[in-house]
């Protein structure tokens, strides 16, 4: 049973006795295979000697020929986006995480599609990576048509949905948590869709922990037609208290604002956090002796 | 157009530079009996005669839904026409399922194109021998098209095509003017008028023609019986020889003379089957 299913702990696969062992038997039998002539026995031969390598290899770990995504490896936390007034504001932080190591710390996982949408993701970055090459080309492909028409937030939450729909159900999942968001004709649209291809639409998403920690918040305090400035209020609060309590986040983020005109980006910042509470000043307070 | 030596096979070109496969292909339209679309800012009507071989049998059917907001009619091989409307139809729906949006018309029209080009540039095929005229709705409104066996198409505001459509296509340019601005039932009222211009004198009913609408918040429907002759009576479009000026349509007055006659099919016993 292929283990994607279970907790994320990204680490332990690069340290696998998997890629140590067969790596060298791997190239070998490439080698092997190169120089010999295509008569039907000899290629026989060479099957049974890298069959005999291969049932052993099977047995101390079966996913070491896989080419499907097991787990992820550099991913991104949560993203939080609202309607607001005049469109969609979304808010991510800049990290891209390691395991439980926050390596790197300009990540951009908010990026625009086409004219009309911002696409954010939390989850593996290369596949974020690669639904922006997907993207590319369905964009490219609609405005090669020339026409009028242009493929609208809907349509690419949609194709979004397809497509981490067809990867799930092909066990090859990308391993993403996307937050699509978009203005069309003044109508505002907002939309989630995760890594097995659930997909909704509402006036405030969040992923990864900005469901647990956000969405609550946002319960509370979204209401129609917030003005720029409360909306951003909006996210920063959510995005502080995803930076108290979030272990992968990072203190630098960025607030995307996309309306009819367009996305603008804005420059990555930090927020204020305040630490003087008495249980971080005196942290053994009621049990001495304890650190 | 007479039979030469360059009109064997459809990738064979004339010294004049003509595929003649292709031309007598858009015969084949001209053989068809009339259809004819116009339209409005947004509303598109599509009719056509219908008329069946005899008093036993049916009438083929010319107008085709492909989604809520296109349908397409027909004149030539109606064969050719279906499997189209079928490839139309395929189109929308995958569309769909992939956008959660109906596909605009005008991207169909220029793959409905580029299939008509395929059939123009392989030996082992032939031309389509069906012109179809596509009416639906994109982002920015109603639309009217109409596509040729050889892989062109065109927009228009009305347009009719099939036998003894230039009748048709003279009352329509004298028209189409007004059509931007028509209302609904004055566009099904043009159209009606339209359609008896191609019938030579002979009278218009409800059963002899078939009429289907679509618009900006109405899917496409093809009217019933009742509805088109209510029409027919309302509009007093049914005439009979040259009708003077009806009641409520003034500009009226020259539209029952007799339409010159450009394309009288003789009806040959032995050519492909088509519609009358």
């Amino acid at each position: 049973m292929l283990n994607f299913a279970t907790p994320v702990s990204p680490c332990p696969s690069l340290l696998d006795s998997s890629l140590l062992f067969p790596v060298s038997l791997r190239v070998i039998d490439r080698k092997i295979k190169a120089h010999l002539p295509t008569k039907a026995h000899s290629q026989v031969s060479i099957m049974n000697m890298s069959e005999s390598v291969q049932v052993t290899n099977n047995l101390t770990n079966p996913e070491a020929s896989s080419q499907r995504t097991l787990y992820p490896y550099v991913t991104g936390t949560s993203v939080v986006a609202i309607k607001y007034k005049d469109g969609i504001l979304m808010a991510a932080d800049m990290g891209g995480s390691y395991g439980s190591t926050l390596r790197y710390k300009s990540v951009e996982r908010m990026k625009s599609v086409g004219k009309h949408s911002v696409l954010g993701a939390s989850g593996e970055i290369s596949d974020f990576q690669e639904i922006l090459r997907y993207l590319d080309e369905l964009i490219l492909h609609d405005n090669m048509w020339d026409d009028g028409n242009s493929l609208g937030p809907k349509e690419v939450h949609n194709y979004l949905t397809r497509l981490m729909y067809n990867r799930r159900n092909k066990f090859n999942p990308l391993w993403n948590s996307l937050v699509l968001g978009g203005v069309k004709n003044g109508q505002k649209y907002l939309g989630s869709v995760s890594m097995i291809g659930v997909h909704f639409e509402d006036n405030h998403v969040a992923t990864g922990f900005g469901n647990h920690l956000a969405r609550p918040i946002l319960r509370d305090e979204w209401k129609e037609d917030l003005s720029f400035e409360e909306g951003v209020k909006l996210l920063e609060k959510c995005m502080r208290v995803l930076l108290y309590r979030d272990r992968s986040a990072v203190n630098k983020l960025q607030i995307a604002k996309l309306t009819e005109e367009g996305m603008t980006i804005s420059q990555p910042y930090s927020l204020k956090t305040f630490w003087g509470y008495g249980a971080f000043q005196n942290p053994t307070v009621g049990a001495e002796g304890s650190w | 157009m007479f039979r030469n030596q360059y009109d064997t096979d459809v990738t064979t070109w004339s010294p004049a530079g003509r595929l003649f496969q292709v031309e007598y292909a858009m015969e084949a339209v001209k053989q068809g009996s009339a259809a004819i679309g116009l339209r409005s800012k947004s509303h598109v009507v599509l009719a056509c005669v219908n008329k069946s071989n005899s008093e036993l049998s049916s009438h083929q059917k010319k107008i085709f839904k492909a989604d809520d907001h296109i349908g397409v009619a027909i004149a030539g091989l109606t064969a050719d026409g279906r499997v189209l409307s079928r490839y139309m139809r395929s189109e929308c729906i995958n569309y769909s399922y992939s956008y959660e949006s109906p596909l605009p018309v005008g991207r169909l029209v220029v793959q409905l194109a580029d299939k008509a080009q395929v059939c123009t540039q392989r030996s082992w095929k032939r031309p389509y021998g069906v012109g179809l005229l596509v009416a639906g709705l994109d982002e920015s409104g109603a639309h009217l098209y109409y596509n040729c066996p050889s892989g062109n198409y065109f927009e228009y505001q009305a347009f009719a095509i099939g036998s003894r459509s230039q009748a048709a296509k003279t009352y329509l340019e004298r028209k189409f003017e007004s059509f931007s601005t028509s209302s609904r039932e004055n566009l099904l009222k043009d159209a009606l008028f339209a359609i008896r211009e191609t019938l030579q004198g002979e009278r218009l009913t409800s059963s002899i023609c078939t009429v289907a609408v679509l618009g900006v918040g109405e899917a496409f429907q093809i009217l019933d019986q009742k509805t088109v002759q209510a029409l027919i009576d309302a509009f007093e479009i049914a005439g009979e020889e040259a009708p003077a000026a009806e009641g409520d349509a003034p500009d009226q007055s020259a539209a029952g003379s007799g339409p010159t006659t450009d394309q009288g099919p003789p009806a040959e016993p032995d050519v492909a089957p088509m519609e009358t």
